[in-house]
C-alpha cells in the first residue's frame, strides 16, 4: 500500500477507536425497556423525559401495540410490557407476571350532525348499541328522538365509524357494547377488532376523528384526548345509575373510584359501565406487566421506582395531555402487591 | 521497477454473480417457507374456504380472504386503467413534442413524484384528495349515470374508487420514466426515415416509436403493477377499510396489504396471526399469477407485434 492510503486508514482507525470509547459513559446508564399499547404511548413518553431529566435513567418505549406488548415481555424481551386490554389471572400466572393499572382514559362517542353541538345529544347504551349494529339508521329514528326531546334531529343517514385497526381502545368499547346489548355480545363479542356490521374503519384515532370530521352525519369512538384536541361534537352517555353524563376528567375518576380494585383477581377489572352518579360508562385503564420473578434485583428496583415517581409526581403532566391519572386508593394498593409479589432470587424487591 | 502479474479475475466474476444470483432464489424461497409455515394453522383450520368466504370475524375467529383479494384487484384494477394511457401519453408528450427544457422539468416533477414515501400519499388523499371526490366528483359522477350500480351509495369520498385514483397516482411516476427511457432509445435513424418518407408526428409515434418499445412499456406496466398490488399505506387511509364486497365503487371496501397493515401488530392469538399470515401468502400468490400471465402476454405480443428485439 502506498504512504497515502495508509495514512487515511490509520486516520479512521483512531477516529473510530475514539468514538466507541468516548461512548461507553453513555452506555453505562440505567435504560429500562418496555413495549406495548399506543393509547398511554404520549404519557408515558412525556413522563420517561421529565424522569432523565431528574434522575439520569432512560426509558426506552416502543409503542406496537398491546398485542406486541404481551409477547414480548412474555418472552423476556423488555423489561415491562403494556396493554389496554387487561389479562385474566390464569395467563398471568402461566407466564409468571404481575400486571397493575397505570393511567385511564375514556372513550367518547363522537357525532357530526348539523345542529348538534358538543354534549347536546344524549344516548343510552342500548341505543348506543343499536346504532352500531346497524339496526337504526336515520338520525331522527324514534328510539334517538324519545331520549332527546326538543332536539332538531334531521332525517340524515348514519354512518358509523369503526377503528379500522386491532386497538385497545376498540376492546374497551366493544366491552361496553357486550355489556348493554346482549345483541351485540352474542352476534358481534368484545374484541380488539372485530366484524362490525356497518360503517367505515379509520386507521388509529386519529382516522377516526378524520373521518367523522368529513363525513355527514356521522358518529365514531374515539380517545378522550382526541374528541377534544379535535373540537369534535361529543354526546352524553347514560350510565349505570340512570344519569346522562358528559365525559370528563372527574367522570372518568368517578368511574375508577367506585370501582371494587381490591378484590380483583391479579387487578382484572374492566372499568366500564361501572356504578356510581357521576360515572362515565366507557372508562378504561391502561395495564402494565412485570413478572414477578426478576432475574436482576437492582434493575427491578429501578423500573418500580420509575412508576413509583409517575404515580406521585406524573398527575399534572397526565392531566395536561388528557389523561385521568389512577385515584390515590389504587395507588396504594397496587405498591402493596409489588411488595408482596415481586421477588428477585427469594427476596423482595420493593420498598 | 515491478510489473504487475496478470491475475484472471475470470472464475471470482462466475462464484460472485452465481452467488448473488443464487441468494435471490434463496430469499424468495425463505420467504414462501416462513410464510406457508406460519399460515399452516389457518390452512389447516379453514381449508379451501378461506379464499371463498367473506367473513372477517376476529371477535369468534372466522377469517375468509374474498373481500381481502377482491379490494386488491379492483383497487390495482382502477389505478392499471388510469395510470397506463395517462403515463403513455405523458411519455409521448416528454420524448416527441415538448421542448428540451420543458421535457427536463416535467421530467425532473415525475422523478419527484415518485420519490414521495407512500404514506404522504396516504395523508394528502385523506385530508385534501377525500374532501375534494366527497363534494365534487362523486355527486358529477353519480349525477351522469343516475342508476349505474357503480356509482351508488353516499359519496363519502372515501372508498375503492378514491383508493384506485392514489394508486394510479403513485404508479404514474413510474411507468412514464421507464416509458419515457424506452421511447428516447428508438434510433434517430428510424424516426427520421418515417419522417423523410412524409410521416406526420402522430403516425412515426404509432407506427415506429411505440412498436419499437412495447416490450420495455409492458415491462414498466408490470412494475407499476407490482408496486400498486402491494401498496400498503395509501391505501389503508383511503379505502375505508370494511371487509364487505360492495358493487359499488364509493363503497368502503379492503385490500389485503390494508388489512395486514391495520391488524398485524394487534393480532395476539395464534389463530388470528396465522390467518393474517395466509394473507399474505394469498397476495404472494396473486402476485406470481399476474407474473405468469405477464410473461404468457408478453411472449404472445411480441411475435404479433413483430418487436424489432
Amino acid at each position: 500500500m502506498d504512504p497515502k492510503s495508509n495514512k487515511f486508514f490509520r486516520t479512521i482507525l483512531i477516529t473510530l477507536t475514539t468514538l466507541i470509547l468516548s461512548s461507553g459513559p453513555a452506555l453505562a446508564a440505567a435504560t429500562i425497556n418496555g413495549a406495548g399499547a399506543t393509547f398511554p404511548y404520549p404519557v408515558y413518553a412525556q413522563w420517561a423525559w421529565q424522569y432523565n431529566k431528574e434522575t439520569g435513567v432512560k426509558l426506552n418505549y416502543q409503542s406496537i401495540g398491546s398485542g406486541g406488548g404481551i409477547r414480548q415481555i412474555k418472552a423476556k424481551t423488555v423489561d415491562f410490557g403494556a396493554s389496554d386490554a387487561p389479562l385474566k389471572a390464569a395467563e398471568l400466572d402461566e407466564a409468571g407476571l404481575l400486571q397493575f393499572p397505570m393511567i385511564m382514559g375514556g372513550v367518547v362517542p363522537v357525532v357530526n350532525v348539523p345542529g348538534i353541538e358538543e354534549g347536546a345529544l344524549k344516548l343510552s347504551g342500548t341505543t348506543l348499541a343499536n346504532i352500531f349494529l346497524g339496526k337504526i339508521n336515520t338520525w331522527n329514528d324514534a328510539a334517538i328522538a324519545k331520549e332527546n326531546p326538543g332536539l332538531a334531529l334531521p332525517e340524515t343517514a348514519i354512518t358509523v365509524v369503526y377503528r379500522a385497526d386491532g386497538s385497545g381502545t376498540t376492546w374497551i368499547f366493544t366491552n361496553y357494547l357486550s355489556k348493554v346489548s346482549p345483541t351485540w355480545k352474542d352476534s358481534i363479542g368484545n374484541a380488539k377488532a372485530v366484524k362490525w356490521p356497518a360503517g367505515v374503519g379509520g386507521k388509529g384515532n386519529e382516522g377516526v376523528a378524520a373521518y367523522v370530521q368529513r363525513i355527514k352525519g356521522s358518529i365514531g369512538y374515539v380517545e378522550y384526548a382526541y374528541a377534544l384536541q379535535n373540537k369534535l361534537a361529543y354526546s352524553l352517555l347514560q350510565n349505570q345509575a340512570g344519569n346522562y353524563i358528559a365525559p370528563t376528567s372527574t367522570a372518568f375518576q368517578a368511574a375508577a373510584a367506585n370501582a371494587d380494585w381490591a378484590n380483583a383477581e391479579g387487578f382484572y377489572l374492566v372499568l366500564t359501565d361501572q356504578p356510581g352518579a357521576e360515572s362515565w360508562p366507557i372508562t378504561g385503564a391502561s395495564f402494565i406487566l412485570v413478572h414477578k420473578e426478576q432475574a436482576n434485583a437492582a434493575t427491578a428496583k429501578e423500573i418500580l421506582t420509575f412508576f413509583d415517581w409517575c404515580y406521585r409526581n406524573g398527575a399534572s403532566t397526565a392531566e395536561k395531555l388528557d389523561y385521568v391519572p389512577m385515584p390515590e386508593a389504587v395507588v396504594s394498593l397496587v405498591e402493596k402487591t409489588w411488595a408482596e409479589e415481586i421477588k428477585s432470587t427469594g427476596k423482595p424487591v420493593w420498598p | 521497477m515491478q510489473t504487475k502479474t496478470h491475475i484472471n479475475l475470470d472464475p471470482a466474476f462466475r462464484w460472485l454473480t452465481l452467488a448473488s444470483g443464487l441468494a435471490v432464489l434463496l430469499l424468495v424461497g425463505s420467504i414462501l417457507y416462513t410464510l406457508v409455515m406460519g399460515a399452516m394453522p389457518a390452512l389447516k383450520h379453514f381449508g379451501f374456504g378461506f379464499l371463498t368466504s367473506q367473513d372477517w370475524d376476529p371477535a369468534f375467529m372466522e377469517f375468509g380472504a374474498l373481500s381481502s383479494v377482491y379490494g386488491t384487484l379492483v383497487s390495482t384494477a382502477i389505478g392499471m386503467l388510469i395510470a397506463v394511457p395517462l403515463s403513455l401519453v405523458i411519455a409521448l408528450f416528454l420524448v416527441e413534442i415538448a421542448p428540451p427544457a420543458v421535457s427536463r422539468i416535467v421530467g425532473g416533477a415525475i422523478e419527484l413524484l415518485a420519490a414521495i414515501p407512500s404514506i404522504i400519499y396516504g395523508m394528502w388523499g385523506l385530508f385534501v384528495f377525500a374532501p375534494f371526490m366527497a363534494d365534487y366528483v362523486q355527486p358529477w359522477l353519480a349525477s351522469i349515470a343516475p342508476g349505474f350500480a357503480l356509482f351508488q351509495g353516499p359519496p363519502m369520498g372515501i372508498g375503492m374508487l378514491s383508493a384506485g385514483i392514489i394508486l394510479a397516482l403513485m404508479v404514474l411516476p413510474f411507468i412514464t420514466s421507464v416509458t419515457r427511457d424506452v421511447f428516447q432509445m428508438v434510433p434517430a435513424v428510424v424516426k427520421e426515415s418515417a419522417y423523410g418518407m412524409g410521416s406526420t408526428t402522430w403516425e412515426v409515434t404509432r407506427k415506429v416509436t411505440i412498436p419499437y418499445g412495447i416490450q420495455g412499456v409492458v415491462g414498466a406496466c408490470f412494475l407499476g403493477l407490482g408496486r400498486a398490488i402491494g401498496e400498503t399505506m395509501a391505501v389503508t387511509f383511503v379505502i375505508g377499510n370494511r371487509h364487505e364486497i360492495s358493487a359499488s365503487l364509493f363503497a368502503a371496501g379492503n385490500s389485503i396489504a390494508s388489512t395486514l397493515a391495520n391488524e398485524f401488530t394487534e393480532a395476539s392469538d395464534d389463530l388470528y396471526l396465522a390467518a393474517l399470515i395466509e394473507l399474505g401468502l394469498v397476495l404472494f400468490g396473486v402476485t406470481l399469477v399476474l407474473q405468469w400471465a405477464a410473461r404468457w402476454w408478453l411472449r404472445r405480443t411480441a411475435r404479433k407485434l413483430g418487436a424489432v428485439r
